[in-house]
């Protein structure tokens, strides 16, 4: 039973802080307690009060999944697109127009197994933008399947008695590919997390950020990890932060250490400055730049 | 609007049907496109990648055609007139992003130049075996609009009009060529750039405080924005309000998917776009498009020659399918003979249009060449003419 004197006392409403960046038409939003992109977004959106980048210039792009929702909630100009294909859309965007902060926001499936080609392509081209993996290291949406990034011997539904299929490494994959701007966080470093993903958006050219998050309803139940808390706990006592760690030493085992840092920073013309110059070189005076 | 003098290559050129169609994106202000090599359409690419570093233009070549289709759209949202190009075995890769394109009604162009299949197949050999494909090849209820041009002139003329439908009608056009018509050199005039109608974006002027993604203002077609111009939108794959908002009820799928359709099949006959030939007195009426509308000609011809009272009816638009215009013609004739490069796709819908008013006959071709014209003829000549 209700108390109804509770009633009486007036609880003060707080508004949250990021509302202006959010859709609260939208809300509630579709995802489960305990789950960490929440969180995620909360540091995307202090990241991007906190760039002073002109809201209006931001477009954020998504495929699909649990994270892939990511979009369809921010107060931007927002792109749900499909499966894998977050990265192409954003490419055309961003080349289109290059006066566009674009940011593709997406889930580990999404992003790396059907999209995996496209992830590797924009780094090597060094398109202007900057990708945010949430990794769950499982399927949420489609209900608990492993993905390319499942630990060994963790269990999904497709891999029941626990998986066998290695999982990529995902700094140590776009360093090779040609990021500029590499980092791992976990949902339990708010604060450094905020701060890869402000950084990020400050840098020219192709730049990720991957945080690791639990799914407590897919991932942590079926492999008996307790809740959303839990994996908290989890995060904070197994998260070593090696700034600088050789992408290669990073690879992530089923419940083993969890290596967090920024591990690349570095300067790379952009796809579009390198055929702006190049093309001046060929045609001089002839060439007509693309207008974006 | 016309074309930006800039952009076009006024004069007389001998031109093969994928340059031709390049130079038609160009006039058409294009600005943007994405592609992944494929024979027989690579020329295509090739001749815009040439070219648009000299007006302004930016092509992409992209990892896969998947990525193509999708990069185009992504390009239309920033504000540019884009295209991708492929042929069969990229057509379908493409297809989940005809129907994304359907569903958030973005304008772009595909064009497919048709080859043998399925699967490979005939990688440097024509077919026409990919029309089907173009209406139901993505899935779920939607239209588009696929044109098919049979010269190197048409792929000009036709390049540039299906720029300017998409912008209209706001959907993923597709310009349906083939191996032939791709590869054949002729000559192709193109006019001075005050003379070519450029059908331009049409951009919302409310405020973002008062527009809706989706808001059709009474016609049948949304306004457009722009990524950067203070609307913050959200476009989604989902089936989605007027807001664009994702919205999964049985009622708002079928507000969204009846226009979706209705806003191409009620303007069947303003898209109706066919030749007719001889057909006022015609007992028999060849129908045909692409290609194959060019190897008819002698056919009909000799057939004419002996008496037989032969017309041609060319489908220029064949996607939305001129059904009450066959309607009405099968009351007056007693048979359609419809030769294509396949084993049989537009036939069906001539034959259900037809509905029994007229015999159907179709002159199939497996594809690797075009029809003899005595096939066509035999037909013809096979046909039971009533008295
Ligand atoms: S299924 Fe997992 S990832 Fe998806 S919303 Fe629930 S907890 Fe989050």
């Amino acid at each position: 039973m209700l108390d109804q004197n509770a009633v009486e006392t007036e609880i003060p409403e707080k508004e949250n802080p990021v509302e202006s960046l959010l859709r609260m038409d939208r809300m509630p939003h579709i995802w489960c307690p305990g789950c960490g992109i929440g969180t995620t977004v909360n540091c995307f959106a202090r990241a991007l009060e906190q760039s002073k980048l002109d809201l209006d210039s931001v477009s954020i792009v998504s495929g699909i999944g649990c994270t892939g929702r990511v979009a369809g909630y921010l107060n931007l100009d927002s792109f749900h697109t499909t499966h894998g294909r977050a990265i192409p859309f954003a490419t055309g965007l961003k080349l289109a127009n290059p006066n566009l902060k674009v940011v593709v926001y997406s889930g580990d499936g999404d992003l790396f197994a059907i999209g995996g080609n496209h992830f590797i392509h924009a780094a090597r081209r060094n398109v202007d933008m900057t990708v945010i993996c949430v990794n769950n290291l499982i399927y949420g949406m489609t209900g608990g399947q492993v993905a390319p990034t499942t630990p060994v011997t963790a269990k999904g539904t497709t891999y029941p008695y626990g998986s066998y299929d290695p999982p990529f490494n995902l700094p140590y994959l776009a360093d090779s590919s040609g990021a500029v701007y590499v980092a791992r966080w976990t949902t339990y470093h708010v604060r450094h997390a905020t701060k890869a993903i402000k950084e990020a958006l400050a840098r020219r050219g192709f730049s990720f950020v991957e945080i690791i998050s639990p799914c407590p309803t897919l991932y942590s139940r079926r492999n008996r990890l307790g809740d959303g808390l839990d994996q908290m706990n989890f995060y904070k006592e197994n998260s070593v932060i090696k700034n600088g760690a050789d992408t290669k030493d990073v690879g992530m085992d089923f419940q083993g250490k969890i290596t967090v840092g920024k591990f690349v920073d570095r300067e790379r013309k952009t796809y579009r400055q390198l055929m702006n110059e190049h093309l001046t070189n060929v045609f001089g005076e002839q060439y007509t730049p693309y207008e974006g | 609007m016309k074309a930006n003098k800039r952009d076009v290559l006024t004069g007389a050129h001998f031109i093969d049907g994928d340059h031709a169609a390049g130079e038609g994106a160009i006039a058409a202000g294009c600005k943007f496109v994405a592609g992944y090599p494929i024979t027989p359409s690579t020329e295509i690419v090739e001749r815009i990648a040439a070219r648009f570093p000299l007006v302004g233009g930016m092509f992409i070549q992209m990892e896969d055609e998947i990525a193509s289709s999708i990069a185009i759209q992504g390009a239309v949202w920033a504000g540019k007139k884009s295209m991708t190009v492929t042929s069969g075995p990229g057509f379908s890769l493409m297809m989940e992003h005809i129907g994304f394109a359907a569903i958030t009604e973005t304008p772009c162009v595909f064009i497919n130049v048709q080859r043998g299949g399925p699967s490979t197949g005939l990688p440097t050999l024509p077919a026409q075996a990919d029309m089907m494909q173009a209406r139901w090849g993505s899935h779920g209820d939607y239209e588009t609009i696929a044109i098919v041009p049979n010269s190197p002139q048409e792929c000009f003329d036709l390049t540039i009009r299906a720029f300017n439908l998409a912008e209209e009608y706001r959907v993923p056009v597709l310009v349906m060529m083939d191996e032939c018509v791709g590869h054949m050199t002729e000559k192709v005039v193109i006019p001075e750039a005050d003379k070519i109608e450029i059908v331009e974006r049409k951009f919302t002027k409310k405020s973002p405080g008062e527009y809706r993604l989706y808001d059709t203002n009474g016609t049948m077609f949304p306004e457009m924005v722009k990524a950067g111009d203070g609307y913050r939108i959200h476009l989604t794959g989902l089936t989605h309000d007027e807001k664009g908002y994702p919205a999964m009820s049985p009622k708002v799928q079928q507000k969204m998917l009846r226009r979706l359709v209705d806003k191409i099949l009620t303007n069947e006959e303003k898209l109706r776009h066919i030749e007719e030939d001889q057909i006022d007195d015609a007992d028999i009426v060849v129908v045909s498009y692409g290609i194959t509308s060019r190897v008819v000609l002698p056919a009909i011809k000799k057939a004419r020659k002996e008496g037989l009272k032969v017309g041609h009816v060319r489908l220029v638009t064949v996607w939305p399918f001129p059904e009450p215009y066959i309607r009405e013609l099968a009351k007056k004739v007693d048979a359609f003979v419809v030769p294509e490069l396949n084993l049989g796709q537009i036939v069906h819908e001539v034959e259900r249009c037809a509905a029994g008013n007229a015999e159907t006959k179709l002159v199939p071709h497996a594809g690797g060449a075009v029809h003899a014209p005595e096939d066509i003829y035999d037909a013809i000549k096979g046909v039971v003419v009533h008295a």
